[in-house]
C-alpha cells in the first residue's frame, strides 16, 4: 500500500539557517505518526512545509498520491490535511461554536448542517458546554482542544498537531490520548503529531520520527526509537536534565 | 532656453524634497521606534507652520531662526501626546491606534480652521524673492535655505541616534521591544522621547516650508499623505530612505507641474505610491520584513 | 444567528414561524429587541408627519450616513479590511449616475446599472492589486486613500463631469414626486433613504449569517488561521470590497439627487471618507446596529451642537468636525468596541456579533 503522506527529501532555510534538511518520512493511511526534537529541530518548520505555509528549498511531498508542495495552505486544506498551530490561533473574538462552524463550512454549503457537524464535532472534544464563549476567554488547554476541533470540523484525511498536550495536566493528557485513539479507530483518520511529551508519544505513536538540527536522526517503533543511543544523547537525555 | 528652465524646476523640486524628506524622518522616526501610524502628522507640521506665521505678524521673527523654539513646542506637544494619549494604547490592535490619530487629525484642522479661518497665510520674508545663479541655473533663495536647514536637522538627527546614548537606547527599544524591557530600559518614556522628536522634526520641516509654501488649515491631511508617500516610497523606518524619498517625491511633483497642470501634480506622487506598493513593498530603501 | 447567550438561545425558535422571517434571520433575536425594533421603523415611518422641514433633512442625513456606514462595515466590521477611502465608491455613483440623467436623460435607477458595476470595477481593481501584493494593515488604508485622492483630481479636470466648475442638476420647485426620475420633494427622499437603510441592514444581517459572512469573520479574527481551515482569503476579501463597494455607490446616487450639485474636490475628499466611517466606529465596528446607532449619536448630537451655538450667534464653520474628533477619541479610549456593545447590554440584547 502506498503512502498517505509522503515527504522526499524535503528541505527548507531562513535566509542561512538550515531549519528542516533533506527530510523524508512516509505516514501510511490510519498511522497515528509522531515527531520528536529537541526546540529548535525544526519539527513545526516541516509542519509548515507540508501545509503550504512554507514552499520548501528542496524535495517533493505528496499526499494522496498528488504533489502537494507549494500549494497555498487554503488548498492543502481542501485536499484533506488538517492542522493546529504551535501558538494557538482560534478566532478570539468569535464564540466556540462559530470557531468550529467555520471550519465545517469548508465541506457544507449551509450554515445549519455546518452547525450541526460542529456541534457533534464540540461534544467529541468535550467543548459543547463552552460553545457560546468566546474563543479568547478559554483556558489554553481549551484552547488547544477548540484547534484540534476546528481541524476535525474541516473532515480531514489527515490531521497535524503540533504540540497539543504541552501545558496539559496528565489526566488532560489521558484524555486527549483517548479522543485520538478512538478518532483513529472510529473514523480511520490518520494523525501526525509533533510532541514533546512522551507519555503521550508512547500510548499513542504507531511510528516515531526524530528530528535534530533539522535532520532526521533515527525513525522507528516507538519502542525501538527511545533506545537507540543517539536518539538519549540529543534528545530525551537532555530532556531528563 | 527650455532646457534650463527644466534645470530650474527641477532643482527647485528637488530643494523642496528635501524639506518634504525632514518631514517624513519624523514620520518614519515616529512609526519605526513606536510602531505608531501617525495620522495626524501633516496636520501636526501646519501648526507649527501658523505658529511660525504668527511670530511673523507679530514680532517679524523669521521662521528660519525660529526653527529651534518651534520644534520645541512641537516636541512638548508629540512628547505629551505619546505619554498622554498613545503610550495606554500600545497593546490594542494596530488599527485602534491609527484611529485614534484620525481622531486627533480631524481636532487639529478645525481647531486650527475655528482659529484663523479657511484662507491661505504666508510668511513674506525680506529675501522672499532673492535667488541665486549658478551658471544657467537661478535658485530661489528660501527654497535654498530651507533645504539647507533641512540638510542640518537631519544630520543633526542621524548623530543623535549614532552617538548619543539616549539614541542609542531608542534604537534598541525599535529593534527588540520586549528585549528593551528586559534590561530594564524605561521603554514608555524612550516611546515619548521618539514621538517627541518625530514631532520636532516636522516642527522644523513646518518652519522651513512656510518660507517656501502657503499654509491652510486644509493642507493638513494633504502633507499627512504626502509623508507616508515618502516614508512608503522610501522605505518604512529607513532614515536615509525618507530623504531619498522625499527628494524623489519633490522632483516628480515639480516635473508633473511643468509637464502637466499643477493642480495634477499630487496625482503622480500617489502613481508612485502605487507602483512602489505593489513592486516594492518594503520601500526603495527598506529592509525586506 | 448564533452569538447568543445561553439564556437567550435556551428556547429554540418554534416551528412555523414564517419562513420570510427565518431567512432574514429575525427569528433569533430576542423578543425584546424586535419590540424595540418595530417601535424604531414605525417612528421613522411616521416622522415626517410631526417634523419640521429642517428636523426632516437631519433626519435624512442621519440616515445617509446609517446606510454608508452599513456599507462601509461590510469591509472593514465584517471582513476587517480598512478602508479609508469610500468616499471613491460614494464618488463613482454620485457622479455617474448623474452625468447619464443630464447628458442623456437616464432615469437614476437605470443610471445605477452602470454606476454600480463601475464602483464595484474599481473596488475590485483595488482589492486585486492590494491582496496579490500583499498590501495589508495601513499600508491597505493608505492605498484606498490614494485611489480616492487619483479620483478627485481625475474627476476636477474631467471636462465631461464639470471638472472643477462642478455638476448640477437641473432644479425646479417639485409640487409632485416623481420617484423615477428622483426629481421631487424631501420627504421622498427621506423615505427613500429609509428604504435603502433597512434594506441595507437587513441585506447585512443575512450577510453576517450566511457562509461567506462566517468566512469574513474569521479572515477578519486571523487570516493564517483561515486559510489553515480551507478559507480561499482572496476570493473571500474581494467579495467583500465588491460587495461594499456596490452598495456605498448606490448612496452616491442619493447624493447626487437629494443635493444636485457635486465638486469632486468635496466629493472624493479625504474628509468625506472620514465622516463615512465615523459612525460605525463610534457605535460599534462589525455589529449590525453599531452604524445605525452611531449615526443617531453623532449627526444627532452634532446637529443638536450647530443649532446651540447658532442660537447664542456664534458660526464656527470646523466646530462640528471638532466635535466628531472629541466623540472619536472619547469613544476610543473608553469603549473601543463602540457604543452599541454597551448598549445591548444595558438592554438585555446580549447579540455578540
Ligand atoms: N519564520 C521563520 N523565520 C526565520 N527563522 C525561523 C522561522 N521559523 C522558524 N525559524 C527557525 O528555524 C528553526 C526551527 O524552528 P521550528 O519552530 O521549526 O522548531 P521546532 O522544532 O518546532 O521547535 P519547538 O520544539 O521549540 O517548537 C529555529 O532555529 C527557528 O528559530
Ligand atoms: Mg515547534
Amino acid at each position: 500500500m502506498s503512502a498517505l503522506l509522503s515527504v522526499a527529501g524535503v528541505s527548507k532555510r531562513f535566509r542561512g539557517l538550515l531549519a528542516v534538511g533533506n527530510v523524508s518520512l512516509d505516514v501510511m493511511e490510519r498511522d497515528i505518526f509522531a515527531i520528536i526534537g529537541p526546540n529548535g529541530a525544526g519539527k513545526t518548520t516541516l509542519f509548515n512545509t507540508i501545509c503550504g505555509v512554507f514552499r520548501p528549498d528542496g524535495g517533493t511531498i505528496a499526499f494522496a498520491g498528488e504533489r502537494i508542495d507549494g500549494h497555498p495552505p487554503d488548498e492543502v486544506c481542501r485536499l484533506g490535511i488538517g492542522r493546529t498551530f504551535q501558538l494557538v490561533r482560534p478566532f478570539p473574538g468569535l464564540s466556540v461554536l462559530d470557531n468550529v462552524i467555520i471550519g465545517a463550512l469548508l465541506h457544507h454549503r449551509s450554515v445549519e448542517d455546518a452547525r450541526a457537524r460542529a456541534e457533534e464535532v464540540l461534544r467529541r472534544l468535550d467543548l459543547f458546554n463552552q460553545r457560546h464563549q468566546r474563543a479568547a476567554s478559554l483556558t489554553l488547554p481549551d484552547r488547544k482542544r477548540l484547534e484540534v476541533a476546528r481541524a476535525l470540523a474541516t473532515q480531514p484525511r489527515l490531521l497535524l498537531l503540533d504540540e497539543v498536550m504541552a501545558g496539559l495536566r496528565p489526566t488532560e493528557v489521558d484524555r486527549m490520548v483517548a479522543i485520538m485513539t478512538e478518532l483513529n479507530r472510529t473514523s480511520g483518520l490518520t494523525i501526525v503529531l509533533i510532541e514533546h511529551v512522551m507519555r503521550a508519544v508512547m500510548a499513542l505513536a504507531t511510528r516515531v520520527l526524530v528530528l535534530h538540527h533539522g535532520a532526521v536522526i533515527a525513525q522507528g517503533a516507538p519502542a525501538e526509537v527511545v533506545r537507540d543511543p543517539q536518539v538519549i544523547k540529543s534528545y530525551l537525555g537532555a530532556e531528563e536534565l | 532656453m527650455p532646457l534650463s528652465l527644466y534645470l530650474n524646476v527641477a532643482v527647485g523640486g528637488v530643494l523642496t524634497g528635501l524639506v518634504y524628506g525632514l518631514m517624513a524622518l519624523g514620520l518614519s522616526v515616529i512609526f519605526g521606534v513606536v510602531r505608531v501610524v501617525n495620522f495626524a502628522h501633516g496636520e501636526m507640521m501646519t501648526i507649527a507652520m501658523y505658529i511660525a506665521v504668527v511670530l511673523f505678524a507679530a514680532f517679524k521673527l523669521d521662521p528660519l531662526v525660529m526653527l529651534v523654539p518651534i520644534a520645541a513646542v512641537l516636541f512638548a506637544l508629540g512628547y505629551a501626546l505619546q505619554a498622554g494619549l498613545i503610550n495606554p494604547f500600545i497593546n490594542r490592535p494596530e488599527h485602534s491606534q491609527f484611529i485614534l490619530m484620525v481622531a486627533v487629525a480631524l481636532i487639529i484642522v478645525n481647531v486650527l480652521l475655528i482659529a484663523f479661518g479657511p484662507d491661505a497665510h504666508s510668511v513674506q520674508t525680506s529675501y522672499a524673492f532673492d535667488s541665486y545663479e549658478v551658471g544657467p541655473v537661478i535658485i530661489d533663495a528660501p527654497k535654498l535655505y530651507a533645504a539647507a536647514g533641512a540638510v542640518i536637522v537631519a544630520a543633526l538627527l542621524f548623530a543623535f541616534f549614532r552617538g548619543t546614548r539616549i539614541g542609542q537606547a531608542i534604537r534598541a527599544c525599535a529593534d527588540n521591544y520586549t528585549g528593551a524591557l528586559v534590561v530594564g530600559l524605561n521603554v514608555k518614556r524612550l516611546y515619548a522621547l521618539t514621538f517627541g522628536i518625530g514631532a520636532a522634526c516636522v516642527g522644523a520641516a513646518g518652519c522651513m516650508l512656510v518660507v517656501i509654501n502657503d499654509v491652510s488649515p486644509a493642507v493638513g491631511p494633504a502633507y499627512t499623505l504626502l509623508a507616508f508617500v515618502i516614508v512608503i516610497t522610501g522605505g518604512l523606518g529607513s532614515l536615509p530612505g525618507a530623504l531619498l524619498g522625499g527628494v524623489l517625491i519633490g522632483l516628480t511633483e515639480a516635473m508633473a507641474g511643468v509637464f502637466f497642470t499643477p493642480s495634477a501634480k499630487s496625482m503622480f506622487a500617489f502613481a508612485i505610491l502605487v507602483i512602489v506598493l505593489l513592486l516594492r513593498p518594503q520601500g526603495l530603501l527598506g529592509k525586506r520584513a | 444567528m448564533t452569538r447568543q447567550v445561553d439564556a437567550l438561545q435556551a428556547k429554540p425558535a418554534p416551528l412555523g414561524r414564517s419562513r420570510f422571517l427565518s431567512t432574514l434571520n429575525l427569528a433569533n433575536i430576542p423578543r425584546r429587541g424586535l419590540i424595540l425594533l418595530a417601535v424604531l421603523l414605525a417612528l421613522l415611518i411616521a416622522a415626517p408627519a410631526f417634523t419640521s422641514d429642517y428636523l426632516l433633512s437631519i433626519l435624512i442625513l442621519i440616515l445617509y450616513f446609517a446606510y454608508t456606514g452599513q456599507a462601509w462595515n461590510v469591509m472593514m466590521g465584517f471582513a476587517g479590511q480598512l478602508s479609508l477611502g469610500h468616499a471613491l465608491y460614494v464618488g463613482i455613483g454620485a457622479y455617474m449616475t448623474a452625468a447619464l440623467f443630464i447628458h442623456f436623460g437616464t432615469p437614476p435607477w437605470i443610471g445605477l446599472l452602470v454606476s454600480v458595476p463601475i464602483a464595484m470595477a474599481a473596488g475590485a481593481v483595488i482589492g486585486f492589486l492590494a491582496f496579490r501584493f500583499r498590501v495589508a494593515g495601513t499600508y491597505f488604508a493608505i492605498l484606498t486613500i490614494a485611489f480616492a485622492e487619483f479620483a478627485r483630481i481625475g474627476f476636477d479636470h474631467w471636462d465631461w463631469v464639470g471638472a472643477s466648475s462642478g455638476l448640477f442638476l437641473p432644479v425646479a420647485t417639485y409640487t409632485q414626486n416623481d420617484l423615477w426620475h428622483l426629481r421631487g420633494r424631501p420627504i421622498m427622499f427621506y423615505y427613500l433613504i429609509l428604504a435603502m437603510t433597512v434594506l441595507a441592514f437587513l441585506l447585512c444581517r443575512w450577510l453576517l449569517g450566511s457562509r461567506l459572512g462566517y468566512f469574513w469573520q474569521a479572515v477578519r479574527e486571523d487570516e493564517d488561521a483561515a486559510r489553515a481551515v480551507g478559507i480561499a482569503t482572496f476570493r473571500t476579501k474581494m467579495a467583500a470590497v465588491v460587495i461594499s463597494a456596490g452598495l456605498t455607490s448606490f448612496a452616491g446616487m442619493f447624493y447626487a439627487f437629494y443635493y444636485n450639485n457635486l465638486f469632486g474636490e468635496q466629493v472624493f475628499s479625504i474628509g468625506r471618507s472620514i465622516e463615512i466611517i465615523l459612525g460605525p466606529l463610534i457605535g460599534g465596528v462589525g455589529t449590525l446596529f453599531g452604524p445605525v446607532l452611531g449615526a443617531f449619536l453623532l449627526t444627532g448630537l452634532a446637529e443638536t451642537l450647530t443649532e446651540i451655538l447658532g442660537l447664542i450667534g456664534v458660526d464656527l464653520p470646523g466646530a462640528k468636525q471638532v466635535f466628531y474628533g472629541f466623540c472619536l477619541l472619547l469613544v476610543v479610549m473608553v469603549m473601543p468596541e463602540g457604543v452599541w456593545p454597551w448598549v445591548a447590554r444595558k438592554l438585555g440584547l446580549e447579540t455578540r456579533q
